[in-house]
């Protein structure tokens, strides 16, 4: 009975020092893995930002306005009137 | 004792001081022994007094450990650990085909400890250069906040620019990150969105009304900084940040600047002060495009006029005149008094009510029918036939179409518009009513009446998100709606008030010209209001849309003033959408007159087409 107790004790004593080892060992996995999260997610929104202002900027040369001006002007583009349109029907004209 | 033994010598050196000694010691001892009861009470004394201060300290240590634990621990991590936000990007707004109009980039903005860089004194005509600011101005304001431990320096700065001055190492000096808005189409959306204050939130519009799901929750982390504030390690993640959701809007942003550009060009054209123009997709509801001028940058507000901030086409009310005259006519089809060949006679162009009102038209039609009342925008046909109706019915039906209330388009500030109570309606009251004064209604709530008609009788709440449920329901019979959109038609045709100017080529246009005088200080004035109101293709409706131009110049009328602008702009839209023309027997390849140009008859309007003009008195 004796024997027992001292194994029993012995074995909650390892248990013991087996689960604060783990403690710490847990905690400084986690500290190091939120660095690491920490580090990957101001990447993503670095990459995030980078995609916001490439889609405002290439938003402001899409600017209707300033295609129309550049159609016009440089290109000397014209919207076609209906005399130069040509309407194609699919099936038999109506 | 067996150690004595081997060394006796010290032990025997020793005895002559220890003897005197005892000889000193003697007589207390003899005292003790005079009172040998005492040693117990003394033992039991210092036994107590022992125990006294072995439970003060435990006491003391339960209090440090248990009771005040919470305080001890929180003042202790507050020297090292500190909280920090982590920002989050508001959400992006997209038109509906996937094009930023609203994007948030970050900045950094540069905050200084007041108490720590006053400190470092000799290093601030360093960081006011930096900063682009005066020596002292800078120490002037650092002063006033001198007790305190924040102060925003200088706020938005490109992250590129604020390195440079984070580069300067001036203690006490940090940065944080802050979004700004950019609104790459500036002034041509500025009122459908709206803008954001400094911090982010929405201020007006849509930025406003979807403020909480564009904005995202901020998170929080827990760091370790050393004494001067520099984060030595990130400890926890206290709250997952969420970035602000994105939004995809109904609008289509070409259509948007169509309307802007034409509208614009009907303003300077008639140098009219404001306008609007609204243009609803009919099967669905949604708002294709919204535009007010004048406008304003929302990426510079400062020193904008705060009136050309307010969105008119949803939060200014006008009398909607004869643009009213179609749902007067619905009530009369669904009465079964009327069918649209049913005689009206308008001569002599004028009526007179009780109490001296009298209604006229421009000039005397004669003879016309229901139809033509619509046509040729008869103010006297419209008020003969309302007299015929009860007033139960005829407001019953305006209100069906939404009329004075709100059009539960969720945008902030929305007006309702007055639809007078019923018994408010004598028989003046209800004349003018049929003709479009007497009531006021948003621009957004006509175009969402007119494209209930378009839809076959079923209206919507006109909505700005893409996707979003917005149920129909019905307002009218189907037969009856088909009925005013043919007759809707006959106002762009020849003899019409709109034609050829809301004309537009290829395809059938059905609508409504409507001036009317602005009400003010209890009368009208010299100021009018142009309106048109039309729907295209009129054979199969897939756009709505009203323009409004307030108080032109010269010429007023609907037709002349609105009505271009309606036409340019849904020429354009047919394109951009690709809508089948309906009216191009013409344009088919191979077909009898291929490639010919319509040509529209040059505008008489001394002659057949008419405008209207109706002036309470």
């Amino acid at each position: 009975m004796k024997w027992l107790g001292a194994a029993l004790l012995l074995l909650l004593l390892l248990a013991d020092i087996g689960s604060a080892v783990g403690v710490v060992y847990a905690r400084h996995e986690g500290r190091r893995l939120f660095v690491q999260l920490s580090r990957l997610s101001a990447e993503r929104d670095e990459m995030n930002f980078e995609f916001g202002r490439l889609q405002l900027e290439q938003s402001t040369w899409a600017e209707p306005s300033r295609i129309e001006n550049v159609a016009r002007n440089q290109f000397g583009m014209v919207s076609p009137g209906p005399a130069d349109t040509v309407l194609i029907s699919r099936g038999a004209p109506r | 004792m067996n150690r004595r033994g081997p060394l006796p010598a010290p032990d025997s050196l020793s005895l002559p001081s220890m003897a005197a000694v005892r000889d000193a010691v003697a007589p207390t001892r003899a005292a003790a022994r005079v009172r040998p009861a005492n040693t117990p009470a003394r033992l039991y004394t210092v036994l107590m007094l022992l125990a006294l201060g072995s439970t003060g300290l435990v006491v003391r240590a339960v209090d440090l450990q248990v009771v005040r634990k919470d305080f001890y621990q929180e003042q202790g991590d507050a020297r090292y650990l500190r909280e920090m936000p982590i920002a989050v990007s508001r959400g992006t707004i997209f038109d509906r085909n996937g094009e930023p109009l609203a994007v948030s980039t970050p900045m950094e903005s540069i905050w200084a400890n007041p108490q720590q860089l006053l400190q470092g004194d000799d290093r601030l005509p360093e960081l006011a250069r930096a900063l682009g600011i005066e020596t002292q101005t800078l120490r002037d304001k650092l002063q006033q906040r001198a007790d305190k431990e924040f102060l925003y320096l200088k706020r938005h700065l490109n992250p590129d620019d604020a390195a440079a001055i984070l580069a300067l190492k001036v203690p006490g000096v940090f940065s944080q990150r802050e979004f700004r808005r950019f609104y790459p189409s500036g002034e041509v959306t500025a009122h459908v969105l709206g803008f954001t204050n400094i911090d982010d939130r929405g201020q007006e519009g849509l930025e406003l009304a979807f403020d909480d799901w564009l904005a995202g929750k901020p998170g929080a982390k827990r760091v370790i900084r050393d004494r001067l504030g520099n984060i030595v390690e990130n400890v926890e993640l206290l709250r997952e940040p969420q970035p602000g959701r994105d939004l995809t809007l109904t609008i289509d942003r070409r259509l948007q600047y169509l309307a802007y550009r034409e509208l614009k060009t009907a303003l300077l054209e008639h140098h009219a002060t404001s306008g609007s123009m609204v243009v609803l997709d009919v099967p669905s509801g949604e708002v294709l495009a919204m535009v007010n001028l004048p406008s304003y940058n929302p990426n510079a507000l400062s020193g904008a006029d705060v009136a050309s901030r307010r969105n008119r086409a949803l939060t200014d009310v006008m009398e909607p005149g004869s643009t009213m005259k179609p749902f007067t006519i619905a009530a009369a089809l669904e009465s079964g008094k009327y069918k649209p060949n049913t005689p009206i006679d308008t001569s002599p162009g004028t009526l007179a009510l009780p109490g001296g009102y009298l209604i006229r038209d421009t000039r005397n039609h004669g003879l016309t029918d229901v139809t033509g009342v619509i046509t040729m925008s008869s103010n006297v046909g419209a008020a003969k036939i309302a007299a015929t109706l009860p007033n139960e019915h005829l407001y019953d039906v305006y209100r069906r179409f939404g009329f004075g209330q709100p059009s539960g388009s969720g945008f902030p500030g929305e007006a309702g518009g007055v639809l007078p109570a019923l018994r408010a309606w004598g028989p003046v009251e209800k004349a003018t009513m049929s003709y479009g004064y007497g009531l006021n209604v948003t621009p957004l709530q006509l175009v969402q009446a007119y494209a209930a008609l378009a839809n076959g009788g079923r209206l919507r709440a006109p909505s700005f998100v893409k996707g979003a449920q917005n149920p129909d329901s019905a307002v009218v019979d189907p037969q009856i709606a088909a009925t005013l959109v043919q007759m809707l038609e006959t106002v762009v045709q020849p003899k019409g008030t709109a034609f050829p100017q809301a004309a537009v080529l290829n395809y059938r246009v059905a609508g409504k010209t409507g001036t009317s005088k602005k009400a003010m200080g209890g009368g009208y004035g010299k100021q009018y209001v142009s309106l048109f109101a039309g729907l295209v293709p009129a054979s199969a409706p897939r756009l709505a849309a009203v323009v409004v131009v307030n108080d032109p110049q010269g010429p007023y009328y609907g037709g002349l003033v609105a009505a271009p602008a309606f036409g340019r702009v849904m020429a354009g839209a047919m394109r951009l959408l690709d809508v089948a023309p309906d009216n191009a027997r013409r344009w088919y390849a191979g077909g009898p007159d291929s490639g010919n140009v319509v040509e529209a008859p040059a505008a008489d309007y001394g002659g057949d087409a008419t405008y209207e003009e109706a002036v309470p008195q």
